[in-house]
Formats: structure tokens, C-alpha cells, sequence
């Protein structure tokens, strides 16, 4: 009987309170567990890819480590880095709200969000250049003797130069080049098409992260967090750390592939 | 509202965020400078045994699994296990192709 | 009058009365938009009984198409190409459109939260969002239909569906990522409701057994549409691009597409026959008016079928040169499933031995669906086993086997269920009398319908041919006869049921004297927030003998 009185009563106290809930500390759980659950499909769902590379990367090793090499180590790391200082102004941001800050929860939350966004700035550099060296997969784009002469120019010449007619680049189904040369191509091709396929898609969730932080942030700063709900920073916080830790493993099976055949 | 303001859950001390970021940064470092290094087969093992040191300072911590109650870890355990069946009995096909002629 | 309700000594006649006055979840509101924007359960899952309906009566069509076209030898009525789309059409729709979401989205969304003593599921407005994914992946659906259709099969195998066909394979691709959301979100939606939102008392082992397949299937439903929808995003680059993840001329692998494919497709089996298995748990139990046998085996069972879901799926590859390795253990596996299924086939007929049957048409179809079920679970064996499949693979052995599954197993529960919760749903009786005719007349066409292709793939005849030799037409006419048979079993509950909807006698609480909290403890129909008072369970479900009157302990 009790349970039924506090049913009773529990409405009406409390706008945050779902009428379908018992308590704010019911509603805690589920909604935490609801996103739990959403990261269990998102770790399925990133599974997909991480099968595929797991299986070409297994039958191309060679050609996949070549094809690493052409990454920019550099800014891959700079990018880990600024991914896990968004984790941490995030986790500052969840604390804040646990705490009743509700201002520099605000703040945090922006803060996550310029983080956020200098990754993708990065990226958009990395992006940019792989399609000026046409590692770009697309039907009748993608060209990897193309891609391994401006890598070559830069280790030799220390230019960004694009190859051009006195490179003498071949195509890369070119009969002089040989059958191995032209699998090498397809082989590499795979490699960035699963590259691109991931980056992009952790890319987008960032995108999407962006979008649902905002809005958490304008009500953070309206006040409308408390320590007795501060669900809704609690469950984007438990997406932004996700978002991070595939991150974490993207970079070294992506960028640190090849390091150690050297430049 | 103002009827029970004590937080759901305690927070985390400010200290703990720090050490993690940290470690999470030499981490960082570490596997960018053994990524430089030839170990053979020990590569991937090595880039992927960091990773997961990674991973699962980010669990524990910033996403309070450590303090979470029982059905968390069986949401964290469950992605793990499936996961590791779709990524090792897959391979395991194709592994194995070669030991028959 | 809550306070009225609480008195146990209410009569049948008062609670009759009194339901006709109470405001219900049906009638508190006609108007057509407090329909489209309810955030209700309930009638979000009418919503999606109206719309699955609607797909099943499309896929029927379809499977007519095909029916009448095998019935003579020779390829007279469709061309090759028609045919090819609409068995791809059939198999589409009645899968992805109609079973995935039936009874987890139809009977789950609607008897989950009243199982349990809940107000609603967790996430109410993510439960309406799931419907409409639903609908915008199915008219997506519909989109790539009316343009022309896909030919490639339901299985959409690379490199065909992605160098070849020219059909309108990323159309219909874009259509089943939209369902998979759906799917995902109902699932997310009722594992945390399963875990958060039980009223007092309820612990894990007093739950129905239909819960805990329920819970089971959300379990698949999270774990493995990701999957496919990524294996399909995959499928959609590869075709618009150009480029080779899976076409064997750029360099892919077709197979790494089966194992991706069949990592959910396999597991969706389990989504699509879990939650009957439960709901037919629920009815033998009701009218064997009788405790299960075993109710935590049947439990655990449940989700030990979920989990080995997962580990079996290369079966379908034994063909396609997978490793013989790999396919051994894969065949080693696949017969563990038999363990946790066959349990559950005993369990049940101990159920029953010595139980007060009472044959009203929900347990028709029950047992029913134990005779089909078995049959189509015992000719998996056959299947799973690595000599005999290379025989059998791709004939009509394996199309009569999963229809056994899919149509004897998991329709045949859904129909159990159906006219099990139908009193709950629309507060009125249907006629046993039409709803015992229409069970025995599906039985009896759909036998006749599947039977015969068992032996006709036994002899080689191979699916997915829009021509056969002359020697299996007799066979092949017996098929087609069997499926007008089934036809008309079909169309029966639509005319019965819609009757009884308008015109039907009031069901009252409890018709069938059942012991679970959507029978005791709401009315029929139930009122828009399910109970006056939250219940509070103080023992296990099943106990019949204590329950007599129909009355919760508070």
C-alpha cells in the first residue's frame, strides 16, 4: 500500500517527473539504462565495420599496413588528444550538474563542443588531402599510384606538390604495372573505403552529439538541472565518452597500422 | 523540488578526472611511439592492449561505471562478449580455410 | 470509485457494469489525431496491428502470385523477372514488415507494461517514434515496390544485389534501415521497461513467461539489427559508389556479406519465434487451468535460445565454402539449439498432462503450434546436419522448414495470442465457434500447403525457379491447393474479429480465468493509465488454484 501512496503523491510535486514513474530516482535508472542499452547497439553497429576490417585486414596485411603509411600520424594523434580533452570537459560537465552548477555546466558543455569541433576541423584537413592525392574511393577516382608518388615527393622533395605529367604516374590497372599491382590498388582501396566508411561515421555521431549538447547547454544555462535531476547531462555525457572510446581504438588500428615500416 | 536536493549519486572527486586525463594522454604516447616500433606479431597485440587500457579508464571513470549498479556491467559485458562472437567466430572461418588443401 | 474497485468482493455482473461507464483507453478520446500522437502503449500497439495487417494481406498476395505460378510446369502465368519480385516481395514484407514487428511490437507493446504493473513502458514518445520509423520504412518499402520491386530474394546476396540487379535494391535497403530503427528502439524500449518499471513484488522469477521471452527477443532486437543495418549501409555504398566491399571483381568478399547478414538474419529467426514461444507458454498454461512445469527452465530457456541465436548463424553457409572447420562447429552448434527448444516442447505437454483443458480457440491454435513447431524444429536438425545440407541446401526442404517455423510456429502463436488478448484489447467476445473453424482450417491448409515441399525438396527441387520438371507438378498442385485452404483461414478472423470488434458481447475482467496482472488486476479494455492502483505481487504467476476468482493479493 505504501508503494500506491507514494504514486500518488509523487505527481504534480515534480515538472522533471515522467507521469508513468514512480520516483526521479526510477526515472534516473531507466533513462541511464535506456542509453546503456543504445550504446550496446552502437557498439554492434560500429561492430559491422570493425568485422570487415578485422576480416581484410586479415587477408591484405601487407598491402593494409602500405596503405596506413599514407595517414598523418601527426594529426591523428593531435585528434586523440583533443577527443579525450572533450571527454574530460564533458565529465567536468556531468560533475557540475551532479553539483548544482548549472552556469558552468553550461560552460563545460560549450567547451565539449569546441572541442568537438576542432576535430572535425582537423579531420576536414586530413579529408582534403586524401582527396587531392585520390585516396578517395569512388568508381574510376581512387588512384594509388597516384596517392604513393605525392607521399613519395613529400618524404623526398619536404613539398606538398601534387604529382604531375613529368612524374609519369600510371594508371593503375596499367599492363606495365603488372596483376600484383593492380590487386595492391584494389587491396588499398578496401583499406581507405573502410577508412573513410568509419571516419565518417564517427564523424557523424560527433555531428549528432553536437546537436543534443547545444540544446542541453541552453537549459543548463536556463537552470533547469539540479542534483536531483541532472539525467539528460548524465546520458549525453555516457554518448560523447562513447564516441570517444571508438575513437580510441580507431586510431591506432587505422593511423598506427604501418608506422613501423617507416617513412 | 526543493522537497530532497541530495544528488542521485555522489559525484566524483575532481581529482580522479585529472588522473585519468593524464593517463589517458601518456597513453596516448605511448602507443603512438610503440606504433613506431617493429615487434613482429606483437603489433596489433600491443596497439589493441593499450587501446583497451583506454577504453576501460573511460568506462570506469568518466562514465561511472565503476559506480554503477549491477545491470551496467551487464550491458558493458554483453556488447563485449557479442561483439568478440561476431569479430572471432567470423574470423575463425576464415583462419581456418587454409588448413585444408 | 477506486475505492469500490479495491473491494474483492465485487461480482462479475457489477464489474460488467462498471466497465461499461469507466472511460477506457478505446473511448476516452475518438478523435483521429489523439490516435496518431498517443504516447499510449496500447494504442500504439493497435496502431501496429492495423499496419501489420495491412503488410500480411500485401505479403499474402504476393505468395498467391508465386503459388499460382508453381502450379503448372512450365513458366505461363509470370516471366522469370515477375517472379523472381515477387517471391523477393513476399519474402520482404512478410518478414521485415510483418513478423519482426508482430508479436514483440503488436502483443509486447500492447500486454508488456500490463504483465508487469506498469503505467507505460520506459519511453513512451521513443515508443511512438518507433512506430512512425516503422511506417516511413515500410512506405519507403512500398516506394521501392511500386517502381518496380527488388529480384534479388530477401537475402539481397552480393555480388548480385550489389553489380548486378537492376532493380531498386537501395531503395529497399534505405526501407529496411529505417525498420531496423524501429525494431531497435522497441527493443531498447522494453528491455528497460523489463528492468525499471516491474510494480512491487514483481521479481524476476514471478514474471509470465511471455515477459521473459519478450525480454529475450529485445535482447536480439538490440544486439543484432545493428548489424544489418550497417551491413545493408554497406551494401547501399557499394552500390552508388562503385566501389568494392563485397564484389569479388574489386577485390571484396561475398561471403564476409553472408556472415554479416546472417550474424542478424539468423538471430531474427529468434525475434520472430521467441515471443510466441512465450505466448503459447501463457495460453497452454491458462487453459490447462494448471501451474507450468518448469517455470524457471521455461524462463531460462528463453534466453539461453536468445544467446545460442547468436552463435550458429555460418549454417546457412555450409554451400558457399566457409571453412569445413568453421562449418562443423557451426553444425555442432546449431544442434545445441535443440535443447533449450526441445525443453520447452516438454515442459508444456507436462503442462497440459493432467491439466483442466478447456479447448476454446486460443488453445486450438496452442496446440496447434506444438505439433508445428516440432516438425519444423526436427527438420532443422535435418538441416544442421553438414552431409544432408549439401543435399538439401536450397531446395524446398529448407523453404518447408522455416515456414513451419515462421508460419506453424511463430503466426500460429501470433494468432494464439491474438485471440487470446483479444477480450483485453476490445472488451468483447468474438464467436469460438468461427474462431475454432478458422484455426482448424489454417491447420489444415497450411499442412497442406508445406507439407508437400518437404518431399519436393527432398527430390531436388530447388527454390526461387519459376519452372520445374513435370514429374513434381502433382506435388506442386497439392502446395497451391493447400494455400487457397490457408487463404481462407486467413480472411476468417479478419470478418469474425472486426464483427466482434462492433458487435461482440462484453468480455468482462477475466474470461478466460487467467492469473496474470493484465487479466486480474485491469479491466477490459483497459483505462487510458492501465490500473487504478499500481498492484502488488505477493507470489508466482500461475497459481490457479488460489486465483479462482480472479482477484490480486494487495
Amino acid at each position: 500500500m505504501s508503494a500506491i501512496e507514494e504514486t500518488e503523491h509523487g505527481h504534480g510535486h515534480n515538472k522533471n517527473l515522467a507521469h508513468h514513474f514512480d520516483t526521479l530516482e526510477q526515472q534516473h535508472e531507466a533513462n541511464t539504462l535506456g542509453m546503456w542499452a543504445f550504446l550496446l547497439t552502437e557498439v554492434l553497429f560500429f561492430g559491422g565495420l570493425f568485422a570487415a576490417y578485422t576480416v581484410y585486414r586479415y587477408k591484405y596485411s601487407a598491402v593494409f599496413e602500405e596503405a596506413s603509411n599514407l595517414l598523418d600520424i601527426t594529426l591523428g594523434a593531435v585528434n586523440t588528444a583533443i577527443l579525450i580533452g572533450s571527454s574530460l570537459t564533458m565529465a567536468l560537465a556531468v560533475r557540475n550538474s551532479q553539483l548544482g552548477n548549472s552556469t558552468k555546466t553550461g560552460h563545460w558543455l560549450v567547451l565539449t563542443i569546441i572541442f568537438g569541433m576542432g576535430f572535425l576541423g582537423v579531420k576536414y584537413f586530413e579529408w582534403k588531402h586524401d582527396y587531392d592525392i585520390h585516396l578517395m574511393p569512388g568508381k574510376n577516382f581512387f588512384h594509388w599510384q597516384f596517392a604513393k608518388k605525392a607521399k613519395e615527393i613529400h618524404t623526398k622533395e619536404h613539398s606538398h606538390r601534387l604529382p604531375g605529367p613529368q612524374d609519369g604516374v600510371l594508371k593503375d590497372d596499367d599492363p606495365s604495372l603488372g596483376v600484383k599491382a593492380r590487386l595492391e590498388s584494389e587491396q588499398a582501396r578496401l583499406f581507405y573505403l573502410l577508412y573513410f566508411c568509419m571516419t565518417s561515421l564517427h564523424a557523424l555521431h560527433m555531428v549528432v552529439g553536437f546537436g543534443i549538447i547545444g540544446v542541453i547547454a541552453w537549459k543548463a544555462y536556463s537552470g533547469v538541472f539540479s542534483p536531483d535531476y541532472y539525467t539528460p547531462v548524465e546520458i549525453i555525457g555516457l554518448y560523447w565518452h562513447f564516441v570517444d572510446i571508438v575513437w580510441i581504438f580507431l586510431f591506432p588500428l587505422l593511423y598506427l597500422l604501418g608506422a613501423h615500416l617507416g617513412h | 523540488m526543493s522537497g530532497q536536493q541530495q544528488p542521485i549519486h555522489q559525484p566524483a572527486s575532481l581529482q580522479s578526472y585529472f588522473i585519468v586525463f593524464t593517463i589517458l594522454m601518456v597513453l596516448t604516447a605511448i602507443t603512438v611511439y610503440a606504433g613506431f616500433q617493429n615487434y613482429g606479431v606483437w603489433n596489433t597485440p600491443v596497439a589493441l592492449g593499450i587501446a583497451v587500457i583506454k577504453a576501460a579508464l573511460v568506462i570506469l571513470i568518466f562514465m561511472h561505471a565503476l559506480h554503477s549498479p549491477p545491470t551496467t556491467w551487464l550491458v558493458i559485458l554483453a556488447s563485449i562478449f557479442f561483439l568478440a562472437i561476431m569479430l572471432g567466430m567470423t574470423l575463425s572461418d576464415y583462419m581456418s580455410r587454409g588448413m585444408i588443401t | 470509485m477506486s475505492q469500490l474497485e479495491l473491494k474483492s468482493g465485487v461480482t462479475h455482473a457489477e464489474q460488467a457494469h462498471e466497465v461499461h461507464e469507466k472511460p477506457n483507453y478505446l473511448n476516452h478520446d475518438h478523435s483521429v489525431m489523439s490516435w496518431l500522437y498517443t504516447l499510449d502503449h496500447k494504442r500504439i500497439g493497435i496502431l501496429y496491428l492495423v499496419s501489420i495487417t495491412a503488410m500480411f494481406i500485401l505479403g499474402g498476395i504476393m505468395a498467391a502470385l508465386v503459388r499460382v505460378e508453381l502450379s503448372t510446369p512450365k513458366g505461363d502465368f509470370l516471366t522469370a523477372d515477375t517472379y523472381n519480385k515477387s517471391f523477393t516481395a513476399h519474402g520482404v514484407i512478410m518478414l521485415f514488415f510483418f513478423l519482426i514487428p508482430s508479436i514483440p511490437a503488436v502483443m509486447g507493446n500492447f500486454a508488456l507494461p500490463l504483465m508487469i504493473g506498469a503505467r507505460d513502458v520506459a519511453f513512451p514518445r521513443l515508443n511512438l517514434l518507433s512506430y512512425y520509423l516503422y511506417a516511413l520504412g515500410a512506405g519507403i518499402g512500398m516506394v521501392a515496390l511500386l517502381y518496380g520491386g527488388v529480384d534479388t530474394g530477401w537475402t539481397f546476396y552480393t555480388p548480385y544485389s550489389s553489380t548486378y540487379s537492376n532493380s531498386y535494391v537501395t531503395v529497399m535497403a534505405v526501407g529496411l534501415f529505417c525498420i531496423g530503427f524501429s525494431s531497435i528502439l522497441t527493443g531498447l524500449n522494453f528491455v528497460v521497461t523489463v528492468h525499471r518499471m516491474r510494480c512491487p513484488g514483481l521479481t524476476w522469477f514471478r514474471l509470465p513467461l511471455f515477459i521473459w521471452a519478450i525480454y529475450a527477443t529485445s535482447v536480439v532486437q538490440l544486439l543484432g539489427t545493428p548489424v544489418i543495418a550497417i551491413t545493408l549501409a554497406l551494401l547501399g555504398v557499394e552500390r552508388t559508389l562503385g566501389v568494392g566491399i563485397f564484389d569479388p571483381r574489386l577485390g571484396g568478399d561475398p561471403v564476409l556479406f553472408q556472415h554479416m547478414f546472417w550474424f542478424y538474419s539468423h538471430p531474427a529467426v529468434y525475434i520472430m519465434i521467441l515471443p510466441s514461444l512465450g505466448l503459447i507458454s501463457e495460453v497452454i498454461a491458462t487453459f490447462s487451468r494448471k501451474n507450468v512445469f518448469g517455470y524457471k527452465i521455461i524462463a531460462l530457456s528463453s534466453v539461453t535460445i536468445a544467446v545460442f541465436g547468436f552463435i550458429v548463424w555460418a549454417h546457412h553457409m555450409f554451400t558457399t565454402g566457409i571453412s569445413p572447420y568453421a562449418a562443423m562447429v557451426f553444425s555442432f552448434l546449431t544442434f545445441s539449439v535443440a535443447i533449450p527448444s526441445g525443453i520447452k516442447v516438454f515442459t508444456w505437454l507436462a503442462t497440459m498432462y493432467k491439466g483442466a483443458i478447456s479447448f476454446e480457440t486460443p488453445m486450438i491454435y496452442g496446440i496447434a503450434f506444438i505439433g508445428l513447431f516440432t516438425i519444423g524444429g526436427v527438420t532443422g536438425l535435418y538441416l544442421s546436419t553438414l552431409g544432408m545440407d549439401i543435399h538439401l541446401h536450397d531446395t524446398y526442404f529448407v523453404v518447408a522448414h522455416f515456414h513451419y517455423i515462421m508460419v506453424g510456429g511463430a503466426i500460429l502463436g501470433f494468432m494464439a495470442g491474438l485471440h487470446f488478448w483479444w477480450p483485453k484489447i476490445t472488451g468483447r467476445m468474438y464467436s469460438d465457434f468461427w474462431g475454432k473453424l478458422g484455426a482448424g482450417i489454417i491447420f489444415i491448409g497450411f499442412n497442406f500447403t508445406f507439407f508437400p515441399q518437404f518431399i519436393l525438396g527432398y527430390l531436388g527441387m530447388p527454390r526461387r525457379y519459376h519452372e520445374y520438371p513435370e514429374e513434381l507438378q502433382l506435388l506442386n498442385v497439392m502446395s497451391s491447393a493447400g494455400a487457397t485452404i490457408l487463404a481462407i483461414g486467413y480472411t476468417l478472423p479478419l470478418i469474425y474479429l472486426t464483427h466482434s470488434f462492433f458487435w461482440g458481447e462484453k468480455a468482462g475482467k477475466n474470461p478466460w480465468g487467467a492469473t496474470t496482472l493484465d487479466w486480474t488486476a485491469t479491466d477490459s479494455p483497459p483505462s487510458p493509465h492501465n490500473f487504478d492502483q499500481i498492484p502488488v505481487v505477493t507470489e508466482e504467476p500461475y497459481h490457479f488454484e488460489r486465483k479462482e476468482a480472479g482477484v490480486v493479493s494487495h
